[in-house]
Order: structure tokens, then sequence, then C-alpha cells
């Protein structure tokens, strides 16, 4: 009984959230190194595209809750997510002919394009705080649990609870959907495949017929999709701030790095690798330990490595070690 | 007179950037530089006139502090091609310097508590170098991965259980007041050099790490230790009162009051017809603008010795192209590390001098889009390469970052002039206003970017 509390309780705190903050940051870190395997940049835009999405989803949700419309028990953003997610197609395929085309066609250096990216990360982030305002906003509806802490309780008798959010079996659920459709995508069209070999080797692509401003077109329109869902998903499952979104461009910078920038799989680990450590370090593991130590042998601090202050740090510390001892990152993305 | 000034000013930007459109000759470099600077100068007593010399002044003074930031992002992005995204962080750590150096002690919070401080710290650093000296000795298996991951785990928890009663015994002391160790109590200019250093032991860590990969790694990297080091100044009371802010700071300037009071001071006040009040403020700005532009005609001097120097033309060779100054024998990761360092002192000096104008330390204000972005406009637009540009570029740039807002809500009130008071859209684009200058700055560094890749002032 003590080891199933204990057991639940991880779950409860760690296990859970784990899964759902990872698997937006992989689908966050799957749009950087989409377009770094494309275009060959880091995108510092890529946290205030994901705002961008995400607000006008928001905007979306309030519309069509005016309009008396809901898919209850469902949150009613996930039917304005498409709206969101067509809006954002537009913000970057216009943002990559104003700026990055111009570049492509100079064959400018990598450095360049990061330059270029910050300025459009401005100019995103001015348009996000001139539109929706740089506070706080709430737009999640629908049920809040699909199992709350209490029913658990009184259904297993266990003195701990578990309780999963809506938002969270719906981050879980998209990312999986979205993810195979991905892959499927990569592997088995014609348009992913050309994608892919455009990645691999940008001379023998052009040589064999692929029409490079298609292939950067298909990116940017994936990169949207997967920033509108990443975000949406994270501003339903916590709030939506647009300065939060700045603060996540380092944790998904990591998970793609550990992955191994250029490689979807990497990515989805990556997110999941930082996830899982930016939660399990910042844990206070006191009443985890209390329920397996015997009697008197409670520990009197909280066990806890490291004050949830500093989850950015673990993002780091991690990158710092993948940079340090494989820089290739675990499933060996290109090092240019 | 203001308009005089003003048709003056923008006819002499006119003929310094867009010489055809008048159907002149361009102008000398030297000449073009010049007309810059006085443009600068013409716009910075249009203000004076026309809100107050105050005004202005506090202006100068930003924009001075402004520049020699600009130039260490210089040092680092136009001589080496170094991208550093955490200017926030290496100014932050300036930040922390001049607490560090000026602030008086609290004796109690360090017979409270620095012990448990320091032993915790000595802890962490017998823990690193064992967990290291574990990592070279044993042989490469899973037991050492899992030694050494015990010996984190356990370092770790050790330290956490000595800092945590001494951080929450310092912090309980007066709390209102201090619940801080304080610094040493030394004159503030002190701090500046302490910041450069700080700020370079950071850059030198960080430099280890991530340079000699590719260029993008060090972006990101410097990005993630701005965010940590504005975290630490944000959470780590002990050290520097977090949100609680550090205020008065000792100034290395006299005060108004006490100018206000001081005989000759109220003569000269008064042979001038001036209000005392406003004259010793604007006094003490000048004092603070004299200082500032000591250390940046200083520093100014030290780069362009520098850039011209065979260690400039060595940098720059480095820089384009990396693969034949490493066949003529140029330890290129080296002198990447040692111009980032140098650069980031750069940074750490400002850093320290900003929160000495400001006379307190306010970790709240450290922002990426402030910090980080908008110096990276500075050297864009200034022109990347040129110190001089650098300069241009701070005080260009800082301009109008403050005057953008009066100029936006100017923009917005006129334009919705037509509508009702109480209109919805009205108040939302009023409201907004300020919001229009992260856009403003993101327009400027693209345009340049793709038009005028070489800046104001570009490198010869």
């Amino acid at each position: 009984m003590e080891f199933l509390n204990a057991l639940v309780l991880l779950s409860n705190f760690v296990l859970i959230p784990a899964i759902s903050y990872g698997s937006q940051l992989a689908l966050g870190a799957l749009g950087v190194t989409l377009i770094y395997g494309i275009l060959r940049f880091s995108n510092f835009a890529h946290g205030d595209t994901m705002a961008f999405g995400a607000m006008f989803t928001i905007l979306f949700t309030w519309l069509l809750q005016s309009w008396g419309i809901s898919i209850a028990p469902l949150p009613t953003a996930l039917l304005a997510m498409p709206f969101g997610i067509i809006v954002c197609i537009g913000l970057v395929l216009g943002t990559d002919r104003a700026v990055y085309q111009f570049y492509r066609q100079q064959k400018a250096a990598p450095v360049i394009y990061l330059i270029a990216s910050m300025g459009v990360m401005f100019i995103t982030n001015g348009i996000v705080r001139f539109i929706i305002g740089p506070n706080d906003q709430k737009f999640a509806d629908g049920e809040r649990f699909i199992i709350k802490a209490r029913t658990f309780k009184q259904m297993t008798g266990l003195s701990e609870g578990l309780s999963i959010k809506v938002s969270q079996g719906i981050t879980v659920f998209v990312t999986v959907v979205a993810v195979l459709i991905l892959f499927w995508f990569l592997n088995k069209t014609r348009t992913g495949k050309s994608m892919r070999a455009y990645s691999d080797n940008e001379d023998l692509a052009l040589l064999s017929g692929i029409n490079p401003d298609r292939v950067v077109m298909v990116a940017w329109v994936i990169t949207a999709i997967l920033a509108t869902i990443a975000g949406s998903l994270y501003g339903l499952d916590k709030s939506f701030k647009p300065f939060t979104y700045l603060q996540l461009l380092l944790p998904i910078f990591a998970a793609a790095i550990v992955g191994g920038l250029g490689s979807p799989i990497g990515a989805i680990a990556g997110g999941f690798v930082i996830a899982f450590s930016e939660i399990m370090v910042t844990y206070a593991y006191k009443k985890f330990l209390k329920y397996l130590v015997p009697e008197g042998w409670e520990p009197d601090t909280l066990v806890q490595l490291l004050s949830t202050d500093y989850k950015f740090a673990v993002s780091f510390l991690i990158l710092l070690l993948v940079l340090l001892f494989r820089p290739t990152g675990i499933f060996g993305g290109r090092s240019v | 007179m203001i308009y005089i000034l003003g048709l003056i000013a923008l006819g002499l930007m006119t003929r310094a950037l867009f010489p055809n459109l008048v159907g002149l000759q361009p102008l000398t470099d030297t000449a073009r530089n010049i007309s810059y600077f006085v443009v600068m100068t013409l716009l910075i007593i249009i203000v004076g006139q026309l809100q107050s010399w105050n005004v202005a002044l506090a202006l100068v003074n930003l924009c001075l502090i402004s520049s020699i930031m600009a130039l260490g992002v210089n040092i680092q992005w136009g001589y080496a091609g170094l991208l550093n995204v955490g200017i926030m962080g290496f100014a932050a750590l300036g930040g922390v310097a001049a607490v560090l150096i000026a602030a008086d002690p609290i004796t109690d919070a360090w017979s409270a508590g620095a012990l448990g401080i320091f032993v915790a710290f000595i802890i962490a650093v017998v823990t690193v170098m064992a967990a290291m000296y574990t990592y070279r000795t044993m042989p490469k298996s899973n037991a050492r991965g899992l030694a050494v991951f015990v010996i984190v785990i356990l370092g770790i928890l050790l330290a956490r259980s000595f800092y945590g009663p001494a951080a929450t015994a310092i912090e309980k002391i007066d709390p209102a007041a201090s619940g801080y160790l304080g610094g040493l109590g030394l004159p503030i200019i002190l701090a500046w050099p302490v910041g450069g250093l700080l700020a370079g032991l950071a850059a030198w860590v960080i430099g280890k790490v991530a340079l000699g990969l590719r260029s993008d790694y060090l972006a990101i990297a410097t990005l993630g230790i701005a965010e940590i080091i504005v975290a630490i100044i944000k959470h780590e009371d002990w050290l520097t009162r977090g949100v609680k802010n550090v205020s008065g700071l000792p100034r290395p300037v006299p005060y108004e009051i006490d100018l206000q009071q001081t005989q000759w001071f109220l003569d000269l006040a008064e042979k001038w017809g001036q209000n005392p009040a406003t004259m010793s403020s604007i006094f003490v700005k000048l004092c603070y603008a004299a200082l500032f532009t000591i250390v940046l005609l200083l520093i100014l001097w030290l780069s362009q010795k520098a850039l011209n120097s065979p260690w400039g033309r060595m940098m720059r060779a480095i820089r384009d192209n990396e693969i034949s100054a490493n066949a003529m024998g140029k330890n290129i990761v080296a002198r990447h590390l040692q111009v980032f360092v140098l650069g980031s002192i750069v940074v750490g000096i400002a850093g320290a001098m900003l929160t000495t104008l400001d006379g307190q330390l306010t970790p709240g204000t450290y922002q990426p889009l402030r910090f980080t972005f908008l110096i990276w406009v500075m050297v864009i637009l200034g022109g990347s390469g040129n110190n001089w540009g650098a300069v241009l570029g701070g005080f260009v740039v800082w301009f109008f970052w403050i005057q953008a807002e009066p100029i936006g809500l100017w923009l917005m009130d006129t334009i919705t002039a037509g509508m009702s008071d109480d209109n919805a859209l009205r108040k939302h684009l009023l409201e907004s206003a300020a919001h229009m200058r992260l856009m403003t700055m993101g327009i400027i560094l693209l345009v340049v970017l793709r038009f005028s890749p070489r800046g104001l002032i570009p490198e010869k």
C-alpha cells in the first residue's frame, strides 16, 4: 500500500506533468529542428511564432464562444485551432517572402539568417503584444478534469490522489496524432521524401530535380502547424502570456540540440529528456520518501535538488553537458 | 529656434544619407560621419528645448552607457563574428558587482549566515572536483556513470543542507530594510572594473564550452546563461535581495540635496538666475555624463588601438576565413575565447555603470528585449566592425527607443482623432502604443540588414 501510494504520488506530480510538458516541448523542438534541417539556421523567432499562433487560436475561441458554439466537454480551443493554424501559416510564409527569401538568393551565412530571425522575433512579439496585450489570458473551457484526485481516492482507497487534467490528456493525444502524421508524411509521401533528401544533401537534391522553393514552403507550413499546436496546447495547459513563450525558447533549443539538430526523432526524445529532468530535479521528494523509508527515518528537509525558480537552469545544464560530451546530440544530427 | 534646428538636422541627414536625392556628390567618409554626430547632437538639443534639459541629459547618460555596451558587442560580433545573445546576463553581472562592492555591509547577516553559505560553496566546489576526478580516473563503464551521478546528487543535497538554513537566517534579519549580506562599502567606481571581471569570468566558462562548435551553439548557450544569471539575481534574496531591489547605492557624484545647501552652488544659481533645484539635478547629471564620457573615450581608444594592431588584423582574418587563418597557424578557438571574454568585460563594465546611474539594482528590469536585442540593433545599425559606428548606433537607437513612445502615442492619437474618446478601438490603440517600439526596432533591424548591411558607418 505504502509503495502504491508513493507510486501514485510520483505519477501525479512528476510523470503526468512531465509527459504533457514534454509533448509541448517536443512539438516546439520539431519546428526548430525542421527549419534547421531545411534552411540551416536556428530560428529564434520560433517561440514568438508559437505565441502568435496561440493568440489567433484564442481570438477564434472567443469568437466561437460568443456565438455559443462549443464542443463540450472538450475545450472550444480545439475547434479554433485550425483557424489559428491558417493565420500562422500566413505569417510564416509572409516573413519567408519578405525576409528569408532574399538571403537564400544571396546564399548568406547561417549567422545572418539568425540575426534576421531576431528581427522577425521583435516584430512578431510586438504584433502579439499589440493585439492581445502583455497580460495573462484564460481561454480554457469545457470539462477541467479527466480524473479528479478525490474520485481516484474513492475508487482505489489509496491516500494519495491522482488527477489528470483534460488539457493534459488532449496535449498527449494531439501530440501523438501530429507526430504520427508528420512521420508518415516525411517517410511515405513524395514531398516528404524530397524534404529529407534536401536536408541530407542540398546539392544532390537539386541535381535530381527537387524544387527548393517548394521544399522550403512546405517546411514553413509544417513549422507553422506544429508551432500553433504547441503554443495553443501550452496556453491551454498552463496559461497564455506572451512573455513566457520567449522563455520557452531555451528549453526548446535545448531539446532540439540534445536530440541532435535536424533530427525529428531526436527532437521528440529531446523534448521528453528536458521535460523529465526539469520536473524531476525541481520536485521535492520528502513526501515520496516518507512512504518508502521505515518509520523514524523520514528526512526533515524537502529533498529537493534545485528550487523551482531555476527550472531554466536544468535545460541549460543539460545543454552544456551535451555540448561538452556529444555536440551532435543523442541521435547524431548534423554539426555544420 | 526649434524649427530652425530641426530643419538643419533634417537637411544634414538627407545630405549625408541620400546625396543623389538632392543632386549632390556623396560626402567624404569623414564629413559624412561628422554630420551623423552633428545631427545626433542637434536632436538632443531639440529634446532639451522641447521637453527639458533634465530629460535630455538623462537621455544622454543612457546613450553613453548603451554606446559602451554596443562597443563590447561590436568587439565580439564586428571583430570576430561571434554571436552573443546573452548581453543581458553580462550586464546584470555588472549590476551585481555594484551591489557587492558599494552597498553597506550588514554585520548581523554576516554573523548569521555567511559561514553556512561559505561551507555550502566549498562543498559545491569539492563535489565538482570529485566528480571530475572520478570521471577521469575510472575506466569507462556503467559504474563510472553511476559513481559520478551519486557523487553529484549527494554533493548537492549536502550543500543544500548548509545553504538552506544559512540563506533563511540571513533573509530573516530585518527583511524590510536589508535581509541580505550587503556589500563591502567601497567606492562604487571600483565596481566598474569588478563588474567587467565578473562578466569576463562568466564569458570564459561559456566560451570554453561553446566555442569551437558551430556558431549557433554559442548563441543558444549565451541565451541560456543570461536567463540563469537573471534568475539567480531575482531569487537569491540573501545575495541581492531579489525582487525587493537594493536601493540607495552610494553615488560617485554629489547628491542634489547637498548641493542645494552648499553656498557656492546657491550663489552660482542666483548669478545665472536659475532655480537651485533644477540646476542641482542638471549638475548631477552632467557629472555622470562626464564620468561616462571618460570611460567611453578610454574604451573607444583602446578598441581602436586593438583593431588597428596586428592582433586586430588577425581577428578580422579569422572572421573572414577561418580555414585559411587556421592554415596560417592561428589558434582560432583560443583567439575566439579571448575576444569573447574581452567583449563581455566591456559589457559588464557598462552594466555596472548603469546600476550606478540608477542608484539601485532592480532585477525585474532585466529583460532580454531591452538588454540583448536592443544592443544588437545598435551594433547592426551603427555598422558592425566599426567602433565609431557602435557608438553612433548606441546613441541613435537609444534616442529613438525612448522617444518612440511619445512619437507613437502622438501618431495613434492623430490616427484615431476622429473617434470618440470612449471608443474601444481608440483606447486599445492608445494603450498599445508602447508595444510599437518593439515592432519599430524589429523593422529597423531587418531593413538595415537587408538594404544596408554595412550600417551607417561601414567598416573600413
